[in-house]
């Protein structure tokens, strides 16, 4: 399955690196990044694959969330299929 | 690889604007329960409820993690228990209250509907023993919700079962003043009742649907308000319009997903989507404020119903192509007490109690969390619920009555209930009295609109 993971906040330097190590440690695969400014808050958009990941991913999601609180970040991680079905028909 | 700004807009919806999945509720068919000895009716009543229903609650909290949509509630409701009290009609079928509350507590629901009957042409065995057991078991209960059917486009209206209805009513509050008059706030009265509707308090599990089934109820008055307060000034109401129904769809898909999703998970056949605009007592989570960010002053002030109107067809327009089956109530529902805005005008006067009622001939539902003054008699509680009633079968819409005496209160004072279903000020009746055509009791036959064969 796919995830969607985005993250919201005051940009700051290494973001990208902190999320990406976490994936990376739990053996999800980043497929595609995007970056952009909204209204002075940064938005980071990934796209990554889980179905090899090494922790469900209910719990990753957790993880994520919780790095995200440290960072002063807000972190969502959420499976493909809500957008895919909100957005397209 | 999706769209960097649907992605956000979905998340902002989630994140500030209230969305979410208001209710997966499952259906249970209690039929195989029918048993002459009360005590094992409820067991086998039991037993089935925590075999069907073991999962449910941690489903939708999968769901809810996997998705990242709040799953606001997850609930249970099942054949009207009158169908069960029938078989042992010497006994107090509020034993089957008592089992209901159990098991709602068992699985780990917030509600649990069917303590009901349906007796819009007359009573059959069972359904005036549970109609009058209603404000017992509502006292002594947490979980159950009850509701009563007395009218229909194809019966009319049972005026016999009205009259009773207000005295069950002002008696349901009554039997819990010390509580807010709670019990009343579980009670609906219902013309044209849905069989397959998955909100509270009016769900119950028709007999025509299939053994077990999973209804999903969705929200979004927030998501709602949200799309408007972005609209121009200068947009006109046909382009107000379209932008309901496109962020209705966007909901409704949602919806769609998580039932499907719920329905594969618990090995339990998709019933419908309800397409309804919930609010809650949620600064911004509110139909008033809605149709307030389509120019009104206040809800309640001209113009209201003919907004209403509007809003409630382009949600439908917009829901119905985002899901295989839709059901249920499925408009805007118009609660008092459980929106921020119609507390609000309610207070102000500006909302009134006659506005209300025209409001609810092109809304889904009726007059919901309506809180009236402690001394209202069950004859002006009776006849309210008859006219509510007859605007429903005349138009062919379900109407539903929920009022809430609060004894020992007047105009000017409140009732706090709490959670989703907040606080009401007390609102002014008429003070003439309809004693005389309630006590007439009978039947108002059905209309010609019913002749449709």
């Amino acid at each position: 399955m796919k995830a969607i993971i985005t993250v919201l906040g005051k940009d700051m330097v290494g973001i990208l690196a902190k999320v990406s190590t976490l994936c990376a440690q739990r053996n999800a695969n980043v497929i595609e990044v995007t970056q952009s400014i909204m209204q002075d808050m940064f938005a980071m958009i990934m796209m990554v694959d889980v179905s090899e990941a090494s922790v469900p991913f209910l719990e990753l999601e957790k993880e994520l969330v919780a790095l995200g609180e440290g960072l002063g970040m807000k972190i969502h991680a959420m499976h493909e299929d809500i957008f895919n079905s909100m957005h397209r028909i | 690889m999706l769209n960097t700004q649907d992605i956000l807009e979905t998340i902002n919806m989630i994140d500030n604007e209230h969305l979410d999945v208001r209710t997966i509720t499952m259906g249970i068919s209690l039929l195989d329960c029918i048993d002459p000895n009360i005590e094992r009716a409820c067991s086998k009543v039991y037993d089935k409820i925590c075999r069907l229903a073991q999962d449910l609650v941690k489903t939708g909290e999968d769901i809810s993690a996997q998705y990242g949509i709040p799953i606001v509630n997850k609930r249970i409701c099942v054949t009207p228990i009158a169908m069960l009290a029938g078989a042992c009609e010497k006994d107090n079928p509020v034993a089957f209250a008592r089992i209901l509350d159990k098991a709602a507590q068992a699985v780990g629901v917030n509600f649990i509907g069917g303590y009901s009957a349906l007796v819009q042409k007359g009573f059959s065995p069972g359904d005036l023993p549970l109609i009058d057991s209603i404000p017992q078991a509502l006292s002594e209960t947490q979980y159950v919700c009850a509701s009563v059917n007395i009218g229909s486009t194809k019966a009319g209206i049972h005026m016999d079962a009205v009259r009773r209805m207000g005295e069950v009513i002002l008696e349901s509050a009554r039997r819990t003043a010390d509580c807010q008059c709670i019990g009343a706030a579980k009670l609906v009265v219902l013309c044209n009742a849905p069989e397959d509707n998955p909100f509270m308090a009016g769900a119950f599990h028709g007999v025509g649907e299939p053994d077990c089934v999973i209804n999903v109820g969705v929200s979004g008055p927030g998501v709602v308000r949200a799309a408007l307060r972005k609209a121009s000034p200068a947009d006109n109401l046909s382009q107000i319009a379209d932008l309901i129904k496109r962020t209705a769809f966007k909901i409704t898909r949602m919806g769609q997903l998580v039932a499907q999703e719920a329905s594969r998970r618990l090995h339990v056949p998709f019933g419908i989507i309800d397409l309804s605009l919930a609010p809650t007592p949620a600064i911004g989570d509110s139909v008033a404020y809605i149709l307030e960010e389509m120019g009104l002053s206040q809800c309640g002030c001209h113009g209201t119903t003919a907004a209403l109107a509007l809003l409630n067809d382009a949600v439908k327009k917009g829901g119905v192509m985002a899901s295989s089956h839709v059901g249920g109530l499925s408009g805007a529902f118009i609660p008092v007490s459980e929106d921020a805005g119609m507390i609000a005008a309610a207070k102000s006067g500006v909302l009134t109690l006659g506005k209300l009622e025209a409001m609810t001939a092109v809304c889904s539902v009726g007059l919901d969390m309506v809180v009236l003054p402690g001394d209202t008699s069950a004859a002006v509680l009776s006849a309210i619920i008859a006219d509510e009633a007859v605007i429903g079968m005349v138009n062919a819409k379900t109407t539903a009555v929920r009022l809430i005496p609060a004894i020992g209160k007047q105009v000017g004072q409140e009732l706090h209930f709490g959670g989703l279903l907040g606080s009401g000020p007390v609102m002014a009746v008429n003070p003439g009295s309809p004693e005389g055509f309630v006590s007439r009791g009978g039947r108002i036959p059905a209309p010609l609109q019913s002749l449709k064969n």
